[in-house]
């Protein structure tokens, strides 16, 4: 990402600032902090991110923090960190490499080298850099003083000692006057990229309303970090930069998550259909989320039960859509696993059911807290037998409310279930939404069945060979379901082996025609046809979608296809395929939907694995591009 | 005045369905079917608002074979499949059907949490203390020593007893019969069913192709009497033939003993009384075993508390009354949020 460094006259932050103080343009900036878990990181994130937004900039933000929920202190796995890539373009990911690294502590700096550009301006605390805390770093001599940082523009400030004078006159603790010091640095950070502190000062009021000794403490702070770069303390040369405003469109707009965008979608898509939501989890690492979210909108007549374990949450939701109910349960890739009986079950019975897959690294226990969108072949056939289900994902965090509308829709019309792939970046990760007006979104309202006539509860309807939805209570239409294969006509047990092949063959019939209910497949960006067809599908859409623009932009015959409908594949994705000589699928895992499009088209598509945890990089994908547009 | 007719009571056969019955001959599970369809009518039901759910065994196929809604689901499961149905409707009356290996082995873990949450189910355990769909192994309830083709040489554990583990669990309603009890079984599904909250109930059950007369030792005509104690909420407990035997508590080491009234200085004054709100006492009671003592059948254990999905429903009610607006478009807009102008 090249950025056009322009000195121009920015906007005077202060009447007194010296005429000399020529700010930096830039198009957009990649900002990290990072800290030890107690350094309040995530909260200094979140308000610089309100910051961005009211400043008019597009952003997309991703936190990070430890798998430990108190690792110790000043060690490098207790590092906790928080990016946003800010721009007045269009944002698509939380950036690459930093523009600007804020570290509290040795360990934060230890952790975040690799990820500096050369000439990131760095901040760090070095009142934090004692020879205690540099050994827990793992540094032998002090990055500070050995050079290790030539290649950045570094300003090494004592935040920790001008946080405590920043706040003396409030009679706080040394412990609760050090919590100021993020505050502290965010006013600094603040003053750098030329921000209101006004929303964050009463932000702190509303949060300390009845501790108004620590709100007035961390809003000295902030105002201290900030008077810092304005009173020209700062090395002579340091000008700070502006963003402008991006040319976004016009409305009204948010920060959403992706555990968010999931939740508001569940319910407005229980709305819209006219059905109770029935949400029923059990605890994992990243899927949690959604739990807290949709257990706090009772009001909203959600039922958000936690069950005693994976299974039983999917079967509650099962039971719950047996029963006339919005069933939805949600977890990560190791609960899905033990869910995938019940999965077959909702299959055989052919009943609603709408499975949140919050994709972590794997296997097994694998990295909790870090990324992967690797459980795409378990979605599509991790069950025993011939069960197909139908596989949706979302690609970023507000697309999410999108997905999650549409993957009822098409449990509650198809009676299936329908598992849909978000993962850890998604559900932590938050970006700007243009609010939906949920009014104006289409109604789908549910008619259960309700006539007795030629009644039998497995007797498909013609067009989506979904069979009725006769729920408990209604007279007349009693029936008995179950994971016995079931008689074509009469839906009574059956053990015929035609009637099996039938029955098969007719489940399969259902979820293919699903194709016909999904959008055909359009190319993101580039051409219809030529020589190299991205392809990606899930998180991976902001580093694919800006890698390929870049080089579109610079007249490489390259095009970016995003997969949202994973199964079934939409009806033209074959001939689109066949419309190019090469395919890169770039994915978090090892293969998955290479090997889906390899067997489904037979293309001879080739694969581009990151499976380190992080997001792909944008520059990762661009090498892999040229490299093929030049072999 | 209107001259409605009110809807005609059904009787048992109205609760048959139209499918075939395959169970072995012999099987204990038609006894506790006809006493099932002979409670449904008793109490009133409706084949529509009724919901039968199982899990996986031979007692999970009885939903087949009544006549309502019923949902014939995986091993262990059913429980948590009939805790879903209550919560999308707590109208529905919901019966949960369960075995030895269904409910205390692969879905041991579902019935406690069922229990501790007291969903108003009437749960009915099946227990034969074998695997009969799969050919005979050796169950949770088997007793030690059982020789099964899964323990050619006799079972090593000690079995767990379903009406303890209930108990255990903080089930308000634990009761036992005997399939073939053709007035006792009845009468305790009607009990259960009256209970509000998860009514447990284990049913004794012969299985006579893999386990047959294991029972036997309280359950044969012509010791029944003297081998089991019906209990009943306010009545001593006594049995026996003669109705001369009886349970009197030993106050120095806090046993239950069984003695012959008016032998050895027993009076029926010491006789104790059943409690069924008595949580240590139905704890003895189930405790109970042949030889020394008889097994205590009838409601154990019933000490009403709220049912989870009505909790569950109150706290809905009382944040939807609070914002009684359901509006979502003003949940989007919750909170932070900024115009970007044309
Ligand atoms: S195997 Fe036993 S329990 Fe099963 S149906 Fe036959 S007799 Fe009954």
């Amino acid at each position: 990402m090249n950025i056009d460094l322009k000195p121009t006259a920015g906007r005077v932050a202060s009447a007194d600032l010296p005429a000399e103080a020529l700010r930096e343009e830039v198009e957009s900036a990649v900002v990290r902090f990072a800290g030890d878990s107690g350094d309040g990181i995530q909260l200094t994130g979140t308000r610089f991110t309100e910051s961005t937004a009211l400043a008019g900039n597009d952003f997309a933000t991703f936190p990070d923090f430890p798998a430990e929920i108190r690792a110790p202190v000043g060690t490098t796995y207790g590092v906790s960190r928080f990016q946003i890539n800010f721009g007045s373009r269009v944002i698509k990911t939380s950036g690459d490499a930093y523009d600007m690294l804020v570290a509290l502590n040795p360990a934060a700096l230890m952790v975040e080298f690799a990820g500096m550009k050369n000439g990131c301006v760095v901040i760090v605390d070095s009142g934090a850099f004692t020879d205690r805390n540099l050994r827990k770093a793992g540094f032998d001599a002090n990055p500070l003083e050995n050079g290790a940082l030539d290649a950045y523009r570094t300003f090494a400030i004592d935040i920790s000692k001008l946080t405590l004078d920043s706040v003396k006159e409030f009679g706080l603790s040394r412990a609760q006057s050090l919590r100021c010091k993020n505050l502290w640095t965010l006013g600094l950070v603040y003053w750098m990229y030329d921000r209101d502190r006004a929303p964050t000062i009463a932000w702190l009021k509303q949060k300390f309303a009845k501790r108004p000794a620590v709100a007035a403490a961390n809003i000295a702070a902030l105002n201290a970090g900030h008077a810092f770069g304005e009173t020209a303390e700062m090395p002579a040369g340091t000008t700070g930069f502006t963003v402008a405003p991006a040319k976004i469109a016009p409305g009204l707009y948010r920060v959403v998550s992706g555990g968010e965008a999931l939740a508001w979608g569940l319910i407005a898509a229980a709305h819209l259909s006219g059905l109770k939501l029935v949400f029923s989890s059990y605890p994992i690492t990243p899927a949690t989320e959604l739990l807290h979210i949709l257990a706090g909108l009772k009001h909203f007549g959600v039922v958000a039960f936690q069950a005693e374990d994976e299974i039983a949450a999917a079967c509650a939701a099962i039971g719950a859509s047996f029963a006339g109910g919005l069933g939805v349960t949600s977890s990560s890739g190791p609960g899905i696993a033990l869910k995938s009986e019940a999965i077959g079950l909702a299959v055989s019975t052919e009943l609603p059911l709408v499975v949140i897959n919050s994709q972590r690294a794997g296997p097994s226990t694998g990295m909790p807290t870090k990324s992967e969108q690797s459980d795409l072949t378990q979605a599509i056939f991790g069950r025993n037998a011939d069960s197909p289900v139908v596989v949706i994902a979302a690609r970023s965090p507000s697309d999410c409310f999108e997905v999650a509308i549409d993957a009822v829709r098409i449990a509650v019309k198809y009676m299936t279930p329908v598992i849909l792939l978000s993962d850890t970046y998604i559900a932590n990760a938050a970006e700007p939404w243009l609010i939906p007006d949920i009014e104006a979104l289409p109604r789908t309202p549910v008619a259960f069945r309700t006539d007795a006539e030629g009644f039998q509860p497995y007797l498909r309807d013609e067009a989506t060979l979904a069979r009725p939805w006769a729920v408990p209570g209604t007279p007349g239409l009693e029936h008995r379901v179950g994971g016995l294969e079931k008689d074509y006509d009469s839906g009574h047990i059956s053990y015929d082996p035609a009637n099996h092949q039938r029955m098969t063959a007719a489940r399969q019939a259902k979820i293919a025609g699903i194709a016909d209910d999904i959008p055909l497949q359009e190319v993101e960006c580039g051409a219809d046809r030529g020589s190299l067809a991205v392809v990606g599908w899930g998180s991976t859409y902001g580093p694919i979608n800006r890698a390929v623009g870049n080089l579109v932009a610079e007249g490489l015959d390259v095009s970016h296809i995003h997969i949202r409908h994973l199964w079934p594949l939409p009806r033209n994705l074959g001939d689109l395929l066949g419309g190019f000589d090469q395919i890169l699928v770039p994915e978090a895992n090892a293969g998955q939907l290479l090997m889906l499009l390899r067997s489904e088209y037979l293309v001879p598509a080739e694969g581009l694995s990151n499976v380190t945890g992080a997001p792909f990089r944008i520059a990762e994908i661009e090498a892999a591009i040229r490299a093929r547009l030049a072999a | 005045m209107n001259d409605v007719a009110p809807a005609p009571a059904l009787s048992p056969k109205d609760f048959a369905s139209d499918q075939e019955v395959r169970w072995c001959p012999g099987c204990g599970d038609y006894a506790v079917l006809k006493a099932m369809q002979k409670t449904l009518a008793e109490i009133g039901a409706t084949t529509e608002k009724t919901v039968f759910v199982s899990g996986i065994g031979c007692a999970a196929r009885l939903p087949y074979y009544i006549a309502s809604y019923g949902f014939h689901s995986i091993h262990g499961r059913a429980p948590a499949i009939a805790t879903g149905v209550k919560l999308a409707n707590p109208e529905l009356d919901v019966w949960v059907i369960t075995g030895d290996g269904d409910g205390l082995s692969i879905g041991g873990n579902h019935l406690l949490h069922v229990l501790r949450r007291n969903v108003d189910l009437q749960i009915l355990l099946f227990n034969n203390e074998t695997y009969g769909l799969t050919k005979g192994q050796a169950s949770p309830t088997s007793r030690v020593g059982t020789r099964s083709p899964s323990t050619p040489r006799g079972s090593i554990a000690g079995p767990v007893s379903a009406v303890a583990f209930a108990l255990g669990a903080g089930a308000r309603f634990v009761a036992r019969s005997v399939d073939t009890a053709q007035a006792h079984l009845p009468a305790v599904l009607i009990r259960a069913h009256q209970h509000s909250g998860a009514s447990f109930v284990e049913i004794f059950q012969n299985c006579i192709v893999y386990n047959d007369d294991v029972f036997a030792d309280f359950t044969a005509r012509d010791i029944a009497a003297d081998a089991q104690v019906l209990v009943e909420h306010g009545q001593p407990l006594i049995f026996g033939k003669e109705k001369n035997r009886a349970l009197r508590l030993d106050a120095g080491t806090l046993r239950i003993e069984a003695v012959t009234i008016g032998a050895n200085g027993a009076s029926k004054s010491d006789v104790l009384v059943h409690d069924e709100t008595n949580l240590a006492l139905a704890t003895m009671l189930a405790a109970m075993k042949p030889p020394d003592l008889p097994v205590a059948l009838g409601v154990l254990y019933c000490d009403p508390a709220p049912s989870y999905e009505r909790s569950v429903m109150a706290q809905i009610d009382e944040a939807t009354s609070r914002m009684p607006s359901r509006d979502l478009n003003g949940l989007l807009r919750q909170g932070h949020t900024w115009t970007v102008k044309a």
